[in-house]
């Protein structure tokens, strides 16, 4: 029973330690989106509170603490709340199989790569959830695009991510991290990441692709009626997915934890930087996008989806494959 | 679809020509103020807050000649006024209802003695509509405090008027 308590409470320290940093990082990476934004509109984004305005997201946060929690009186109660904790959670929960170094991983499971990919699918329920329960015309539209979306997405995401796994022979995060000691997948695979990077953007229902909540269309979405904290969760577990579908970019084809070289003055900085350092490239570029581009029209989301994407990453997965056998480079697995 | 537009479509040539622009843009001054900590230019035409004037000496500069009253658009000035033991017209009333008052600028204008002027104040919001309702102290009160800016301004638009 001890012994139980002691490990009950080991793991609990090493989540703690886990989500602590990711909900900080969360709150400074909604400064950066907004800041960059701002910047690249000739704004000046917010810079009032703290230096350079870095406090914002804790004021926000705050605000929306204090704010009062409107159920719809039509609304279905119990699914209308578990929906943004639902939204949160998930996209919490993802972030325990990914590695920041060698050691520093919550959980080195075996199959890391497929839970990843599960969990960040089965996000969609928290939207899905959220706009039906509203019980009202644009949450459910909203949900309804994002449903559609991120599973025609979710398709070309699969199909990419089997192009990695073919050169790795693992699904082992770590693993496939090490199998980049030589080459980065973004070089071989550069189109496969294009591609990655475009879906990403349309998983977590970013510009040019947030249709579920187009606000001049839909209002917001989805998120119409919440308020007070359970938008403020919402808006977090949005965040901290855009976090993680960077953290995979950056593991799937950008080296994760490994430097750019391994050379002297590269290979001192510690790994968990080297990780956060592509993450952060990422997302830099999530945030210019969001500043460039137009929304995209929902048959023409639907489109490339299904019609370029799809046959293309599969054009490509055999092109990968037929290039690895001919070459004799399929990895060597033991079974 | 002709085949460079294929060709540029496929390598997303627009998307990197934007991407590089607002790289650019990122590192360039913003166009934008910080404003409550520094202010635009403000031209000396203003039409801001009222204020009614004084002569050096400190007597009032308005004779109730009403004029100011006739000419308002949205009937944002009351006055009423009598006769001074020295034999002046001077006014008793002199109000101002700051929330129909649509600024103008018809007053200043049809002002025989420059007396009511409209200032380069425009940072005077209150929380309540009582507050607003500005009577002839508050308007004395208005001149007094910017008179240096009024004066000021009044010489620097004088040759346009």
């Amino acid at each position: 029973m001890i012994e139980y308590l002691q490990i009950l409470g080991q793991e609990i320290y090493k989540i703690i330690f886990l989500l602590v940093p990711i909900l900080v990082s969360v709150a400074m990476i909604v400064w950066l989106d907004r800041r960059v934004w701002g910047l690249v509109q000739k704004r000046r984004g917010p810079n009032v509170v703290g230096p350079f305005g870095l406090l914002q997201t804790l004021a926000d946060a705050l605000k929306y603490i204090f704010k009062e929690i409107i159920i719809p009186a039509s609304a279905n109660k119990v699914v209308f709340i578990l929906a943004p904790i639902v939204t949160m959670t998930l996209a919490l929960v993802a972030w325990a199989v990914i590695p920041m170094s060698e050691n520093l991983v919550l959980a080195d499971i075996n199959v890391g790569i497929l839970y990843l990919f599960a969990v960040s699918s089965l996000g969609v329920y928290g939207i899905i959830m959220g706009g039906w329960a509203s019980n009202s015309k644009y949450p459910f539209l909203g949900a309804i695009r994002s449903a559609a979306q991120m599973v025609s997405y979710e398709v070309s995401i699969g199909i990419i991510i089997i192009n990695v796994l073919l050169c790795v022979g693992s699904l082992n995060l770590n693993e496939i991290v090490i199998a980049q000691k030589e080459l980065w997948y973004v070089i071989p695979l550069f189109p496969m990441f294009v591609i990655f990077f475009i879906s990403a953007l349309a998983e977590t229902n970013r510009p040019p692709f947030d249709l579920p909540e187009a606000e001049a269309e839909l209002v917001a979405g989805y998120q119409t009626e919440y308020s007070g904290m359970m938008y403020a969760m919402f808006w977090l577990g949005e965040y901290a997915n855009i976090l993680l579908m960077c953290a995979m970019g950056s593991i799937l084809f950008l080296g994760g934890w490994l430097p750019i070289m391994d050379v002297y003055p590269l290979n001192v900085i510690p790994a968990p930087l080297w990780m956060i350092l592509k993450i952060l490239f990422l997302f830099l570029l999530f945030a210019l996008i969001k500043a460039i581009v137009p929304r995209y029209r929902y048959d023409q989301l639907m489109r490339l989806g299904w019609k370029i994407f799809l046959p293309f990453s599969l054009i490509y997965l055999v092109l990968t494959a037929s290039f690895l056998f001919y070459f004799d480079k399929l990895p060597k697995v033991s079974i | 679809m002709n085949f460079s537009r294929l060709l540029k479509t496929i390598f997303l040539v627009e998307f990197i020509a934007g991407l590089y622009m607002a790289i650019k843009e990122l590192f360039r001054k913003s166009k934008t103020i910080n404003y409550p900590f520094e202010k635009g230019p403000i031209s000396p035409r203003m039409r801001g807050e009222h204020a009614l004037r004084r002569y050096p000496n400190g007597e009032e500069r308005c004779i109730a000649c009403k004029l100011c009253e006739a000419v308002c658009p949205a009937q944002a000035i009351t006055i009423e006024s009598s006769e001074r033991s020295d034999g002046s017209r001077k006014t008793t009333r002199y109000d101002i209802d700051m929330l129909k008052c649509i600024y103008c600028g018809l007053c200043q204008e049809s002002c025989p003695v420059d007396a009511i002027v409209q200032g380069p104040n425009f940072e005077f919001a209150t929380e309540t509509r009582e507050e607003l309702y500005y009577n002839k102290e508050k308007l004395l009160q208005n001149g007094d405090r910017w008179e240096s800016v009024l004066a000021k301004n009044i010489k620097m638009d004088k040759p346009y008027r």
